[in-house]
């Protein structure tokens, strides 16, 4: 357990997440209006979402069953019958003047995920509740001296609030919670996870405690939009309760603020000036009733997930379980490296996959999707490697020029002349020439300093252009020398 | 047909045989009454007409027909539409300050429905502001007046609420028809006021999009017409599935008109217990009275039944009715469209903007409706509301075990005089004490001019059908409708 020293003894974090994520669908929740993201302001704001007299929401069937999708991927109970609810508030960004989200009766009920530590262990969270909600539009403060204005683009796009159990004990325990769930989700398809667009966001509930204690007072802390800023946000909402209260204080159940400026948490409202949200079932829509068959059929078409996926990698692969949660953490990384691996020595494939091509895909800024390199052209390489073609240091010069021009290696090894030299006549050609040049080390070599052995291997690359084959250069010299 | 005061005295279905015959053309049907609409402008019937508008949907329909392409049976019928109806590139104001002067990009599809039915829209009638009222005096616009006056006594009177407007304008020959909108009364109870016929169909048979929303689980659009079976032709054209609207009932509409003669002999009327209320207006109670004998005469049997949670059911719509509407007229905050009060902050432009834009009774209901849903009262007021909703609907349902339709008298009262119980909020909601129930449970209702009261104003009586059977509701209404023979007229119109 994860305890954080204060100055009268230790103390346990305890931190509850919701997570709103942005369904991935074509049209809103309630309006046949386009989701796209960067549209000019206003352009994408259907009757309903601009909340004009008399207009009705109809359920997005598509939004349903992504959240459906998204509860059988969270291992959770998905519930036949479910109700929208209105929420009722003031804001100019809020059309209709309510939200309509679920409030007791969610489509998705308990579940549970597995997080992965940077210790390579795992642990369990459970989840509460998946709800759907509609989006607000969204308030600009800072393009007229004296006006605010409204965007409406997102006003009705579908959310998916996933609720966690208070079982999160850490900043880094949250952020892997948050990196499983939007795992999860790019897996199913059902939220890009695109934090920076606003896709994915989340209000992180902190509380400390005396390891034993019954839970501390919590502030939630609103829209934190990166898993840096979660880890940040925590850091300093710990530090400042356990000061409070170590001070003599008590922690106030409130609303706050992330600055990822000055990486601080500031009061936004308190628990008195709470909203009355007044929530009632929305009459204008009917109870979301599910057949069991329908949510049956899209069980059937989960992809393998996450979890599932990386105690495959470790059991049929042989990889270490953090190795296993790097590949599998996106789900086309992990069709790449299965790509690779099938009929090949999967630990190699691995390290290629996690070395060279990581390596330039990240010193370039790419996407595995547009990776230059294939699954296929790296698996070539790599055959290439085990049947002796190239050398291993051969070839990450060929795999550099595979991620430039997208060429095969095939095609780079024959034209630039790079295919290994093991024909044995060359090499031992190239080897007496060595020795013929190098009488003193031929001495010291007889005279023990076997070391002297690496002068000769180099002598010998240099005269073929670094192609002979290492391994039977090796041989050929001991054999003369020793012989 | 030659005098303009004759065509403006057709039924929708004589004047749908006179059209068909090429007796009389859809422009001559429209001149006469927007020539009538002109002088009986003191009525203050219609917040928006639209003349220049109507003459070209009858010209329109005139050339239809020429073509031989007309439409159906309401193709070239003159109606009025109530002003809670979104028209397209019309104003629509639901008779408040708030929405003065908002033109939808939009038609309803009730309203589109009749379009495409070929009828022809004179104007945007008056209601009571937001359809909240039984009187039409709570409108910004300013009060309606009912066409019926007392014998001998000229003080005006109130067309009822909230569809007073389009109740009036039918009652004083100023259209053919009308559409109305009901919450708890709002078409029967005016109609019953005016000496017409006005029907409230099972909740999802008319779309509800488009139509400025009160308290959804409880609108429903409805004809209001001068016979029986105009109601039955009109909500032919107005009624059908909408998948734009989640409540819509997702079923073919049938004709209404077609089993209307099929008579009541057999058919079991439902008369409740709970209805006939310790002191009653003798008058009600006497017209109730006829309206058994009217039924029983024609061959129907009454039968005895019991809706126990009658006396529930005003208060629980009074809990329910302003909930949904302090949530549905929230989107009235002056930030996108309609009335605004620019104010120092963003509190203050709601805060004026409401204040000003609202009048008192929908200020007042907003008021009940917010405290009802709050915090710590929602169990209370709401829920429970919503639980006593459910066992009103449960009554109903066990009364249908044993008659087929139920009869009662549509209002405590006749028309009242202007301002005679605009003071007294109580008395005001008493009005929908004999409607209310079956909004509640979603079954459709007409009410039908039974006779006159001792001082010569109209009363209705009421009837209440099994859900979705508005045929044997119509059938039944028609039986009681050439019983009752009424065929009164009044002092305008």
């Amino acid at each position: 357990m994860t305890l954080i020293q204060g100055r009268t003894g230790d103390w346990e974090v305890v931190i509850g997440l919701e997570v709103h994520a942005q369904v991935t669908s074509k049209s809103k929740l309630f309006s046949g209006a386009s989701t796209e993201f960067g549209a000019e302001p206003n352009t994408q704001v259907s009757l309903v979402d601009a909340a004009m007299p008399g207009m009705l929401p109809v359920i997005n069937e598509k939004a349903v069953e992504q959240a459906v999708r998204t509860g059988l991927g969270l291992n959770a109970q998905i519930n036949l019958k479910s109700i929208f609810d209105r929420k009722n508030y003031f804001y100019p960004d809020l059309p209709q003047g309510y939200q309509i989200s679920q409030y007791l009766d969610p489509v998705v009920g308990k579940g549970e995920i597995e997080i992965d530590l940077e210790d390579g262990s795992t642990r369990t969270v459970g989840i509460t509740r998946l709800h759907l909600e509609q989006d607000a539009g969204k308030s600009i403060h800072d393009q007229d001296p004296r006006k605010t204005l409204v965007d409406l683009n997102r006003s009705g796009v579908a959310l998916m609030e996933i609720v966690s159990e208070p079982d999160i004990r850490s900043a880094e325990e949250a952020g892997a919670y948050v990196e499983k769930i939007r795992s999860i989700l790019r897996y199913l398809g059902t939220c890009d996870g695109n934090m920076q667009e606003g896709s994915m966001r989340a209000d992180v509930n902190v509380s400390v405690r005396k390891p034993g204690d019954d839970f501390g007072t919590r502030a939630e802390i609103k829209n934190v939009n990166s898993i840096r800023f979660i880890r940040q946000a925590i850091d300093y909402e710990v530090r400042r309760q356990i000061e409070l209260i170590e001070d003599g204080g008590e922690v106030d159940q409130e609303t706050r603020l992330f600055d990822p400026d000055r990486a601080e948490t500031r009061s936004m409202r308190s628990k008195e000036e709470a909203h009355d949200y007044r929530y009632f079932p929305d009459p204008d829509l009917l109870p979301l009733e599910l057949e069991q068959s329908w949510v049956d059929a899209i069980r059937e078409t989960l992809p393998e997930l996450p979890d599932q996926k990386k105690h495959r990698f470790v059991d049929d692969y042989g990889l270490s379980v953090i190795d296993a949660g790097t590949l599998v953490a996106e789900r086309k990384i992990a069709e790449f490296f299965e790509a690779v691996a099938e009929g090949r020595d999967a630990k190699v494939a691995a390290n290629w996959v996690m070395g060279e091509l990581f390596g330039a895909l990240n010193r370039t800024d790419t996407d595995i999707a547009t990776s230059p390199v294939s699954a296929a052209q790296l698996g070539q390489l790599i055959d290439f490697i085990s049947d002796g073609t190239v050398s291993n240091r051969l070839a990450k010069n060929v795999f550099e020029i595979m991620f430039e021009t997208s060429d095969d290696p095939k095609k780079i090894v024959e034209q630039r002349g790079m295919k290994q030299v093991t024909d044995a006549g060359a090499i031992e050609a190239a080897v007496d020439e060595a020795i013929a040049a190098g009488a003193a080390q031929v001495d010291q070599y007889k005279g023990g300093n076997v070391k002297v052995l690496g002068w000769f291997v180099g002598q010998v690359m240099k005269a073929t252009q670094g192609k002979a084959n290492p391994q039977a250069v090796n041989e050929m010299l001991r054999k003369k020398l020793d012989g | 047909m030659t005098s303009a005061s004759d065509l403006r005295d057709l039924t929708i279905a004589e004047a749908r045989d006179e059209l068909a015959a090429g007796n009389v053309s859809a422009r001559e049907l429209t001149e006469a009454h927007l020539a009538a609409i002109e002088v009986a402008r003191d009525l203050n019937v219609f917040i928006t007409e639209t003349p220049d508008r109507a003459l070209a949907d009858a010209d329109a329909s005139d050339a239809r027909r020429a073509a031989g392409e007309a439409l159906g049976p309401l193709d070239g019928i003159p109606l009025a539409i109530k002003d809670l109806f979104c028209t397209d590139g019309v104003q629509t104001t639901a008779a408040s300050h708030i929405l003065e002067g908002f033109v939808p990009p939009y038609e309803s599809t009730v309203t589109e429905n009749l379009r495409n039915a070929g009828t022809v829209m004179l104007g945007k009638t008056n209601l009571d502001e937001f359809a909240m009222g039984s009187s039409n005096e709570t409108s910004y616009f300013g009060k309606v007046e009912n066409p019926w006056q007392r014998e001998g006594d000229n003080r005006p009177l109130v067309p009822g609420g909230s569809s007073g407007g389009s109740a009036s304008a039918v009652s004083g020959r100023l259209c053919l028809g009308a559409t109305g909108t009901d919450t708890g009364g709002s078409i029967r109870q005016p109609a019953a006021f005016c000496g017409i016929v006005g029907m409230k169909p099972t909740y999802g048979r008319c779309s509800r999009w488009g139509i400025v929303a009160f308290a959804s689980s409880l609108d429903q659009a409805g004809p209001m017409t001068r016979t029986v079976r105009d109601a039955a032709i009109l909500l032919g054209g107005m009624a059908g599935f909408d998948p734009k609207d989640s409540t819509s009932a997702e079923m073919v509409a049938p004709d209404f008109e077609a089993r209307l003669e099929g008579g009541v002999r057999g058919l079991r009327i439902g008369i409740p217990a709970e209805y006939a209320v310790d002191g009653m207006n003798p008058e009600i109670a006497a017209l109730w009275d006829r309206g058994k004998a009217w039924l029983t005469d024609a061959g129907a049997e009454l039968v005895d039944i019991s809706l126990p949670h009658t006396k529930y059911a005003l208060p629980a719509y009074y809990i329910i009715a302003p909930a949904e509407a302090s949530s549905n007229l929230a989107r009235y905050d002056g930030v996108r469209y309609g009335h605004r009060e620019d104010g120092e902050d963003l509190t203050s432009l709601y805060e004026e903007t409401r204040a000003s834009g609202f009048g008192q009774e929908v200020r007042r209901r907003i008021l009940i409706g917010t405290y009802a849903l709050s915090s710590g009262y929602y169990d209370a007021y709401y829920l429970k509301a919503q639980k006593v909703r459910a066992l009103i609907a449960r009554d109903f349902h066990n009364a249908f075990e044993d008659c087929d339709v139920i009869l009662t008298p549509t209002t405590p009262g006749a028309a009242f005089a202007m301002g005679e119980k605009s003071d007294d909020p109580i008395a005001m909601y008493l009005n929908d004490v004999l409607t209310v129930p079956a909004s509640l449970a979603g079954l459709p209702a007409i009410s039908v001019p039974g006779g006159l009261s001792s001082e010569g104003l109209p009363l209705g009586l009421h009837l209440i059908g099994k859900a979705f059977d508005e045929q044997t509701l119509f059938r039944a209404a028609q039986a009681l409708e050439y019983a009752a023979g009424f065929d009164s007229r009044p002092h305008r119109g």
